[in-house]
């Protein structure tokens, strides 16, 4: 069954249409990978009843030849999209047993195009945290190992489904990404992470963290598998007053265009202190690599760099604040009863979230308060233009910027979660794009030290996700990165 | 007009604002595609975005942003191209997102003007603040089990219009008569059904008193009232309430207040340290909404005529009195009724028999123009013949009453009853003959000076002939006959 995991989606997909393997060898292939690595704890559900009856309409749809982009293809859903009939928590005590009566409109798309869902994957609650250690369901670890074989953080939030590419057990997964939740797993884990351009990807049916800066993107074994996902998962939702109609570009295309004649900023504010050396060096070699394709490298500046993070984690918490009122006990999920209506609510947020989310809707309603929103909600909004114009001129004469995705590889389970500023520095390279809404993609490129994978992050202007997948295609050829994880599924015992 | 109020130390000026909230005429909600009809089983118009499930998003319903705009052009306002849609955030059981979508800092409609009438037919104009776009909460019933409260989501996220005036009222008069007017604008408009009874128009009452030329007092907001007579009291109690204290040398605390209807008396809901902290912020989940002028334009183009335009028109085309054309003007049926009736007919005759016979009737039988016999062709009908001198102004009543209760044209009434005024001088001749040898007595009186008694003789005549002779020639006729 292994050789069956060895195929990428493009792969699979041609296997499928040449009939040489059927969607539901392939399914099976899959929840045998699911239950073999349970051990990572990346599913925090897995519906194989469901996946074997989706994976008969594929080989039907197969056999007529009205198969679609994805038909087939085992895929894992993160815990933060509604599926209709299908348990929906957000990783969060407080949607304890919610089962929506809906489908997202991104896993509606998905379905659409032919993909066969295995289960719903462990991330941070309500998406808040960067090495899913704040899941209600415990952390999901990732399938790489320390050099001593401690248990390492697959990154967050998205860390149940960079760890199932990674180990494995699914051939591709949605993520989502507020401040980096998609490229910062993606780059701990060794696989391919896109957050597409804000609008692109309906937020329709996807639990909100913060609303301005969340955007559902594809997970993936390989840039190709990336693009041809996003395809599938990129609509204009009416549902959705934020989603563009900007049409998609031929992303699958532009994978294989390579890069020659295109200018690829390099951002000098993107170095800081506690950086790894190996990444400095990744870095550099990335840029090699681009101008050995073709591609002018230009120095920007991107001068509002270091207000980024700051700005982040107030319009971040401000808007969850708000967003997660609706979980009050009263109409789904938790309850905990208790004498008056204030006393409920008390007692059922109290035990429904956990630390992190509590300590950010603190903060959130903090700097949304009466005498502190000039100071710091209001601030931050000024801080967040003045970050998109640090953009604006930048793109004026680059087509593409490249920097590191993370400033260190994947630390160890527990490490930091005592410390939440720390934890915040892993966002530091990712959180601008979300700031300013525009696309960034986390290719793997290399391996530090400790045998560990570490990613480069391409960003580019708004709609312009082609551009991304041009420099993703030339560095994925370029690194060829074949490392695998130890534990992932079929690899060594 | 003085409107001051005397205390026991000397006289105050009372200022009223008063925030008005009006639902709008729409089929779905603001921000749903539930239904926003009145009257549903509990929770029967409830969408996923309603009950505020995950992931739910709000998308603006574009009927309801057009019907702000037209109330916003009937109150001569500023329409603001771009405006934005804030959270106001707060919990409660009937509130499922935890927060309500508004406009705080930049709302749709800016500032305009409402003229109001008072009772001597003077117009007075009360300065409009704004006009902005928010979702209603549900419904909290607390009287359907012992301990448990039951919640309806009907109302949640249906459309309101909070109208928020100037403090321009200095009575509870003044502060009705806003109201009034408002509810006729929005009525004409068909941007509100203006029904108080269904909580389709609802206003909180800000009040304050203050020695005349004195800065502002401090105000009280009354919340949540349904009815003309509520605010009246409400505020007429609140006055006599702030008054009192401050003479008793207290001072007013800046508080919401709640009216309870049946006392009539406003007792404290919420001190200001107790206000809420509503941590405002712009909606991530819905763009800046814009408007273009075009649009704007093409709304202000379909406008219907107002009522302050048509009566206007009503005074100066065709001399009706402020007082008669204000309460023709009110209402919009009432107004399309009188221009109906009148038409080719003598105005302010029409004018006359519809705010005096027609509004009585209604009054009286608690019919509604709507649902009444008397058309307006048949009103036409009836003051025709009394212009033309076939009725007397008398016998027009009658033939009235008849056409309210059978509904049957005037002229068939004055045939089937034969109540043809009598005009023909030779018959007119003899009823004064037989009247004036039936009172030799009072005949010679008159003779002898006593001038009074002509009205004495008309009248016996109008009796004879059954109210039917003409009037004007009764009296010719008799005076030539008894002067000699």
């Amino acid at each position: 069954m292994s050789d069956l995991l060895d195929l990428s989606a493009v792969e699979a997909r041609a296997a499928l249409d040449a009939k040489s393997i059927s969607a539901t060898e392939l399914t099976t292939a899959y929840i045998a990978a699911a239950e073999e690595t349970a051990a990572l704890n990346n599913y925090v559900l897995l519906t194989p009843d469901h996946a074997l009856a989706m994976a008969a309409k594929a080989d039907a749809r197969l056999a007529k030849g009205e198969a679609g982009l994805l038909e087939g293809v085992p895929l894992g859903v993160k815990d933060l999209f509604c599926t209709n009939g299908v348990q929906t928590t957000a990783c969060s005590r407080i949607l304890d047993g919610f089962t929506p009566p809906y489908e997202s409109t991104v896993t509606a798309n998905l379905w659409d195009a032919g993909a066969v869902m295995i289960g719903k994957l462990n991330c941070d609650e309500f998406a808040m945290g960067s090495a899913n250690e704040t899941s209600a369901f415990g952390p999901a670890i990732s399938p790489w190992q320390g050099a001593d074989k401690t248990d390492l953080v697959p990154g967050g939030s998205s860390g149940g489904s960079a760890s199932a590419v990674a180990a494995r057990s699914a051939l591709m997964t949605t993520g989502t990404d507020t401040g980096g939740s998609i490229r910062q797993p993606a780059a701990f884990c060794g696989v391919v992470g896109l957050k597409p351009t804000y609008g692109r990807c309906s937020r329709w049916g996807i639990v909100a963290f913060a609303s301005s800066l969340d955007q559902a993107g594809p997970i993936t074994r390989d840039v190709a598998d990336n693009a041809l996902m996003l395809q599938a998962m990129a609509s204009h939702d009416a549902r959705d007053s934020t989603s563009s109609d900007v049409p998609l570009q031929d992303v699958v295309a532009a994978v294989r265009q390579g890069v020659k004649g295109m200018k690829i900023g390099v951002p000098r504010e993107y170095v800081m202190d506690g950086m790894d050396g190996d990444v400095v060096a990744l870095w550099q070699q990335g840029q090699d690599w681009l101008r050995q394709a073709g591609a002018e490298l230009v120095d920007v500046s991107l001068p509002h760099t270091k207000y980024a993070l700051p700005t982040y984690y107030i319009i971040a918490p401000a808007e969850a604040s708000s967003n997660l009122a609706r979980y009050d006990g009263v109409r789904y999920g938790l309850r905990v009863e208790a004498g008056s209506l204030d006393e409920m609510y008390e007692a059922t947020r109290a035990v429904g979230f956990g630390e992190e989310v509590q300590r950010r809707i603190l903060v959130g309603t903090y700097v949304l308060s009466a005498g502190y929103y000039d100071a710091y909600y209001l601030k931050a909004q000024k801080v967040r233009r003045l970050i998109k114009q640090d953009f604006d001129t930048a793109f004026a004469s680059v087509d593409a910027l490249l920097t590191p995705a993370t400033p260190t590889a994947a630390f160890p389970v527990g490490r930091k979660i005592d410390d939440p500023v720390v934890n915040f520095l892993n966002d530091v390279f990712t959180v601008p794009a979300n700031l300013a809404g525009l696309p960034g993609l986390s290719v793997p490129a290399g391996l530090n030290a400790d045998g560990l994978p570490l990613g480069l992050q391409v960003l580019g202007r708004p709609y312009d996700e082609a551009s991304l997948y041009r420099v993703g295609g030339v560095l994925e050829a370029a690194a060829s990165f074949t490392a695998t994880p130890a534990r992932r599924a079929g690899g060594a015992k | 007009m003085s409107q001051l109020v005397t205390g026991r130390t000397g006289d105050w000026e009372v200022v009223i604002g008063l925030e008005v909230h009006a639902q709008v005429s729409s089929k779905a909600k603001l921000f749903s595609g539930a239904s926003a009809s009145f009257g549903a089983a509990p929770n029967a118009h409830v969408s996923l975005v309603d009950a505020a499930m995950p992931g739910m998003l709000p998308v603006i319903n574009r009927e309801c942003v057009y019907q702000a705009i037209r109330t916003g052009l009937g109150l001569k306002a500023q329409i603001n191209l771009t405006s934005v849609f804030d959270r106001k955030n707060y919990f409660y059981a009937d509130l499922p997102q935890g927060y309500q979508i508004s406009q705080f800092k930049h709302p749709i409609v800016g500032e305009g003007v409402l003229r109001i009438v008072l009772a001597d037919g003077s117009t007075r104009d009360i300065g409009i603040e704004r006009l902005h776009l928010e979702q209603d909460a549900g419904k909290s019933m607390h009287d359907q089990h012992p301990s448990k409260s039951y919640i309806d989501l009907n109302r949640t996220g249906v459309a309101l219009m909070e109208i928020v005036s100037r403090p321009d009222m200095r009575s509870a008069a003044e502060a009705a008569a806003y109201v009034r007017k408002l509810r006729s604008i929005l009525r004409y408009l068909g941007t509100c059904d203006g029904n108080m009874e269904e909580g389709s128009l609802r206003a909180d009452v800000n009040v304050s008193v203050r020695r005349p030329g004195d800065a502002l007092g401090t105000r009280t907001e009354t919340k949540n009232l349904n009815s003309l007579r509520f605010i009246q009291q409400a505020i007429d109690y609140e006055v006599a309430r702030q008054i009192e204290l401050i003479e008793d040398g207290g001072t007013v605390d800046q508080e919401t207040r709640l009216f309870d209807t049946n006392s009539g008396t406003t007792r404290t809901m919420r001190s200001k340290e107790d206000a809420h902290d509503y941590r405002y912020f712009p909606d991530p989940d819905l763009l800046p909404l814009t408007v273009t002028q075009a649009e704007v334009d093409e709304l202000a183009a379909a406008l219907p005529e107002l009522p302050d335009d048509i009566r206007d028109r009503l005074i100066n085309d065709y001399g009706l009195s402020p007082y008669d054309a204000s309460v023709i003007t009110e209402e919009r049926e009432t107004a399309a009724y009188y221009e109906a009736a009148s038409a080719g007919q003598d105005r302010k005759l029409v004018a006359n028999w519809m705010t005096v016979e027609l509004f009585g009737a209604l009054n009286k039988s608690g019919q509604s123009l709507g649902d009444c016999k008397v058309s307006p062709e048949m009103l036409a009908g009836l003051v025709g013949l009394i212009s033309d001198g076939t009725i007397s102004g008398r016998i027009a009543k009658d033939v009235f009453a008849d056409m309210f209760e059978s509904g049957k044209d005037a002229a068939a009434i004055v045939d089937e009853k034969g109540l043809k005024q009598l005009s023909d001088s030779g018959a007119i001749e003899a009823l004064i003959d037989t009247v004036i040898a039936g009172n030799m007595d009072k005949f010679e009186e008159y003779r002898g000076g006593k001038d009074k008694l002509f009205g004495f003789f008309v009248g016996q005549v109008m009796k004879q002939s059954g109210g039917q002779a003409n009037p004007g020639m009764v009296n010719q006729i008799l005076k030539a006959k008894l002067d000699g």
